[in-house]
């Protein structure tokens, strides 16, 4: 395709640079400086997609971050982008777009038959229509889902790198516009640190768009020469492609920087950065974005901003049209007219609301010859893939109807404005207030929560000479209160001050029917919602704006209703009888302002870097092994080590026998291990733990369990003695974190006055567990400064000594009740002693075991696991545990045992199961019931805990949570699967060796 | 995202920080002496205000100290912080 709209001169593009690219698969060319929506209007296309409801045509309608119709998807492949805005993408050579949310293309859409049924499809058509049955919501998301479209993410990983900055400085500039270009320069001249974020590839902001002066000279000598300023200074760094997109408490704003013109694939940099910026002041200077006049079929092809028409024409060298009427309630939009007629653009004509406008620009449209037709509204637009004429008719008295006769425009372009809105998105998002300006039917920033102020534009100044002023005005003013006063004084530039009317604000422009029954007023274009939702809506009974957007979907697009909210916003209050639509007010602006990759939010913390891997010293020989690995928070622990051709389940068989008759040894370095120290460390361990601590001797251990003040559970694990003042206390390997910061916050928050020091030494100490009736025999082989014997060494005790000639402390505790050793030596021997007793153990039959194996082992023992066993709503009571309670002092959560539901009769209690079919292994999480039936509802009476198959006992068993479960010790329950109902009988939970002679010998 | 004065290193980011929920609520000398009421009044309910607010944080990534802030839960503006064991500031009682 040729470029048939582009002008022969002007612009700020390279014409002698020019781009290949292609649009649905057609070539086509642009210049350096395009857009992808500037150089799609050059090659004249006019149908960019369809409507996400309606599936109607539309067409490029804006030239920036207001955008709701242009969404592409960018490029394919790994590196495509979705929904992105043709307006927002930069034309690069070779660049690919392709159409989204039709099929099988934009110019033939198999959804649009959607547009033949718009009866059907009211506001609330989704909740009204797919709601009921409920069940049947799975049938229908498919379709609706399927139907709803947009674009496609990308199925592979992103192969592109993203980074993130974290930076403070004085003053952040918000935008490089007339107004932030002139805050920028103030405020860098006194020295103070500045950043100038701008969204665009230039400075400039709205004067990039502009046929405006500056001290007499096009403005853009101005910019260049302000840009060239901020290069000088030192402590300037000016960030063009950065969007701040969100502005939160304490001044503090997230920033995407996009660093090439090539959004995908940016070369050899990364693609995007994430800017983390605290900031002592904040200037928002975001400028204003123009919104659109709401007549009939105001979304057809051809219906655009009048800003964006003259944008493309003074920017882009790029025509929209080349038969065009420029539809107003304002002087503004007459510079679109007459900048049209400049560049040849036929039947220029003026259709104004307004009665007899009169300002300075009218004024000159009318020198230009361009006729100007008042008082006056659009009543309907033919076309449907592009416009082909409007009809004009003279509004009645009050603008809520229209007097014929009808007139009949034929254009290919309509260039509409209903005023500018300040962008106050940032304001608002840091907690700021917005009041409505009534005379000009705008919301403007009020009170801010933050050192911020909105300027310009964004401040509801539309008049480029009192933007600098503001601008420099406010970089002074924001350097000051930052601590930087000197500045020499510099005259500051002027531009011609225009004489502006006002306007005349009509919400919803009236046709020839009522609203809804002729063409449809599209408020919000990306979610197709009409001023007739709006209306139905308010009828229905909405009155709240929040309420009113999520019914109608208002404002919820991509695109946020940047062009469609604050009409959306009148119309509800006019359908309510609310004069003021400030009394209405608006929806909740919430970041991001524009869409921020995912990939920048996780910058570099992805695949290996996204949560950091903690190896026991051990970890390589278990990797050599061959084990299968169970990741308990973030450790690797070895689950299982398969031999050659073994199932899970053989494996862990093996194992289990080995732990019971031979010997096994277990990693156990992950469990937690915090070292107290300190007088007072007895007293402590008395108020945290539920048993009495003051007694032990020094080298006995003992279990203990931490409550918090509710009573329920929170972990357990052995704390011994090491000295008079010297306890280690080990934590399950899933809360060690949790509970050294427990044993933090009551030694800072609450009992200050005790003398007591908490250090993790976790990672200090390698831990290898030796486990079984041969566990003895092999150790003595390594140690000659320890009497292991039950006598000289008995259950719970602890002895210094070394092993293999290592300094170890070796624990005799167990977690399987088999007779066992725990070894501690420091880390870094950890794998040496490992390696060692695997040298040694063979004739013991030594045999590592993992994770799976430790977890039955100790279910045979009916020793719980905190998180397994217990949920948060376990006391120890539930447990069987009335032992570990000492009657004689106080400890944390005791006082919750009196509370009448600690002593209820029918709470779940800790019990085993064994199955009818001793290979039935339960499912854990498994309901359980006292009827044998499988028809709910049927009342619960608790679930299973733990399930395995125990080698040991050649049968399967469980542990569970059952209520009265000890008063149902013998008798049968029921645990109904898909299919089956599964009987098995209640017993005490400890199912080997209930004598513990195993564990003492 | 707040910038939290802690009293021990400064002015830090939030995120090296915890919430510690609501301050000034002492466990009770004796527990046994309370109610079932007054017990699960201490365990559970906690004020929250519009306003002025005192409440625990933790320098988790930071110095591991608690200490308390007084802050005004409608704007996010931090009146002050101050040490366990101290007054909260002028402003914020």
């Amino acid at each position: 395709m040729s470029q048939i709209n582009r002008l022969a001169h002007g612009g700020r593009i390279d014409r002698s640079k020019p781009l290949h690219f292609t649009f649905n698969g057609q070539a086509m060319r642009g210049y350096a400086g395009d857009t992808l929506a500037s150089a799609l209007i050059a090659n004249g296309v006019r149908l960019v997609g369809r409507s996400f409801k309606y599936h109607r045509p539309r067409g490029i309608m804006a030239a920036g971050a207001e955008e709701a119709n242009a969404l592409v998807q960018l490029e394919s492949g790994r590196r495509t982008l979705a929904n992105q805005q043709a307006t927002r993408i930069e034309l690069y050579e070779g660049l690919s777009a392709t159409s989204i949310n039709c099929w099988p293309g934009p110019n033939f859409d198999l959804m649009a038959v959607n547009s033949w049924f718009h009866r059907l499809m009211p506001a609330g058509f989704y909740y009204k229509t797919f709601m009921w049955p409920a069940a049947a919501w799975k049938y229908y998301e498919h379709f609706i889902r399927r139907a709803a479209g947009l674009g496609v993410s990308p199925k592979l990983p992103d192969p592109d790198q993203y980074d993130q900055m974290n930076v403070h400085c004085d003053v952040l500039v918000v935008g490089g516009g007339a107004a932030g270009l002139a805050a920028a320069l103030a405020a860098g001249r006194t020295g103070a640190r500045v950043i100038l974020a701008d969204e665009q590839a230039e400075l400039g902001g709205q004067l990039l768009g502009e046929q405006a002066e500056i001290n007499g000279k096009p403005a853009s000598h101005w910019l260049a020469a302000g840009e060239s300023e901020l290069a000088g200074l030192a402590d300037v760094t000016v960030l063009k492609r950065t969007t701040v997109f969100g502005y939160y408490d304490h001044n503090f704003a997230g920033m995407l920087e996009t660093r090439t013109a090539k959004l995908p694939n940016g070369g050899a940099t990364t693609r995007q950065r994430l800017w983390h910026v605290r900031a002592k002041r904040v200037v928002i200077a975001a400028g204003a974005l123009e919104r659109p006049l709401i007549f009939s079929d105001n979304d057809r092809p051809g219906v655009m901003l009048a800003g964006a028409v003259r944008t493309y024409l003074n920017r882009y060298g790029v025509r929209a049209g080349s038969n065009a009427v420029v539809f107003t309630n304002n002087d503004d939009a007459y510079r679109t007219a007459i900048a049209l007629k400049d560049a040849g653009v036929k039947g220029v004509c003026v259709i104004d609301t307004r009665l007899a406008p009169h300002g300075e620009l009218p004024t000159q449209a009318l020198q230009a010859g361009i006729a100007v037709i008042d008082n006056s509204t659009i009543t309907g637009v033919t076309g449907k893939r592009r416009v082909q004429s409007v009809e004009v008719m003279t509004l009645n008295a009050d603008a809520s109807g229209v007097i014929g006769p009808a007139r009949t425009f034929p254009c290919d372009l309509v260039a509409t404005s209903g005023g500018w809105n300040p962008v106050i998105h940032l304001h608002s998002h840091a907690g700021g207030k917005a009041t409505f300006d009534e005379a000009r039917g705008l919301f403007i920033a009020a009170d801010t929560l933050q050192a911020s102020a909105c300027i310009g534009a964004a401040n509801g100044e539309f008049q480029l000479n009192d933007c600098l002023k503001d601008g420099f005005r406010a970089g002074r003013d924001a350097a000051a209160k930052a601590g930087f006063k000197k500045a020499s004084r510099r005259k500051l530039p002027t531009a011609a001050v225009v004489d502006e009317a006002p306007a005349r604000i009509i919400w919803a422009l009236p046709t020839t029917k009522p609203i809804g029954q002729r063409g449809k007023h599209f408020l919000d274009l990306q979610h197709d919602v009409t001023v007739a939702d709006v209306q139905l809506a308010a009828r229905e009974g909405y009155r709240s704006v929040e309420h009113t957007k999520r019914y109608t979907t208002l404002g919820m697009a991509t695109d946020q209703g940047k062009t469609g909210n604050i009409p959306g916003m009148a119309v509800l209050a006019q359908a309510l009888g609310v004069a003021n639509p400030g009394d209405v007010g608006t929806t909740t602006f919430r970041p991001p302002y524009t869409p921020v990759t995912l990939g920048a939010f996780a910058g570099r913390n992805v695949g290996p870097l996204a949560d950091p891997v903690r190896m026991t010293p051990m970890h390589h020989w278990h990797e050599l092994a061959g084990c299968k690995w169970e990741d308990v928070g973030q450790w690797k622990r070895p689950w299982y080590y398969p031999k050659d051709g073994e199932s899970m389940a053989d494996a862990v068989n093996r194992e289990c026998l080995a732990a019971r008759n031979a010997v096994a040894l277990l990693d156990a370095s992950t469990l937690g291990k915090i070292d107290i120290q300190g007088p007072d460390a007895a007293e402590f361990l008395n108020r945290i733990y539920t048993n009495a601590w003051s007694g032990l001797a020094i080298g006995r251990c003992r279990y203990g369990l931490m409550l918090k003040e509710d009573g329920m559970v929170f972990d357990d694990g052995v704390t011994t003695r090491l000295g008079e003042n010297h306890f280690l206390m080990t934590t399950t390997t899933g809360n060690a974190a949790a509970v050294l910061g427990w044993l933090e916050e009551w030694l800072q928050t609450e009992w200050p006055e005790l003398k007591v020091y908490c250090n993790s030494v976790t990672e200090a100490w390698a831990t290898l567990t030796l486990c079984g009736p041969n566990a003895r025999h092999l150790l003595a082989e390594f140690t000659d400064d320890m009497d292991l014997s039950a006598d000289a060494f008995p259950f719970m005790s602890m002895q210094e000594g070394t092993v293999g000639d290592i300094p170890a402390r070796v624990f005799r505790i167990s977690f399987t009740g088999e007779s066992s050793f725990e070894v501690n030596v420091p880390a870094s021997y950890g794998l040496a002693l490992w390696t060692q007793l695997f040298n040694a153990g063979e004739k013991y039959g030594l045999t590592p075991y993992g994770t799976e194996a430790m977890h039955v082992l100790r279910a045979e023992k009916g020793y719980i696991i905190v998180g397994q066993e217990t949920d948060g709503t376990v006391i120890p009571q539930d447990l069987g545990m009335q032992w570990i309670l000492s009657k004689k002092k106080d400890f944390l959560g005791r006082r919750s045992f009196a509370r009448p539901d600690s002593a209820r009769g029918d709470r779940k209690q800790l019990v085993g199961l064994l199955t009818g079919d001793p290979d039935m292994v339960l499912e854990e999480g498994a309901q359980i019931v006292a009827e044998n039936r499988n028809n709910p509802p049927i009342p619960m009476i608790g679930h299973v805990t733990s399930s395995y198959y125990s080698a040991n006992l050649g049968r399967s068993i469980a542990l569970a949570l059952v209520s009265s479960g000890r008063d149902r010790v013998g008798d049968t329950v029921y645990i109904p699967m898909p299919g089956k109902v599964i009987s098995a009988e209640v017993t005490t939970p400890v199912f080997i060796d209930p004598q513990g002679e195993r564990l003492h010998g | 995202m707040l910038l939290i004065p802690c009293p021990y290193c400064g002015e830090r980011e939030e995120t090296e920080f915890h919430h510690g929920g609501e301050a000034h609520i002492e466990r009770p000398q004796d527990p046994d002496a309370l109610s079932d009421a007054e017990w699960a009044n201490y365990i559970f309910m906690r004020t929250n205000p519009k306003g002025l607010f005192h409440e625990r944080w933790v320098h988790a990534a930071g110095c591991r100290r608690w200490f308390n802030m007084a802050r005004n839960t409608a704007t996010n503006a931090i009146i002050g912080t101050y040490k366990i064991g101290e007054k909260p500031p002028k402003g914020a009682r």
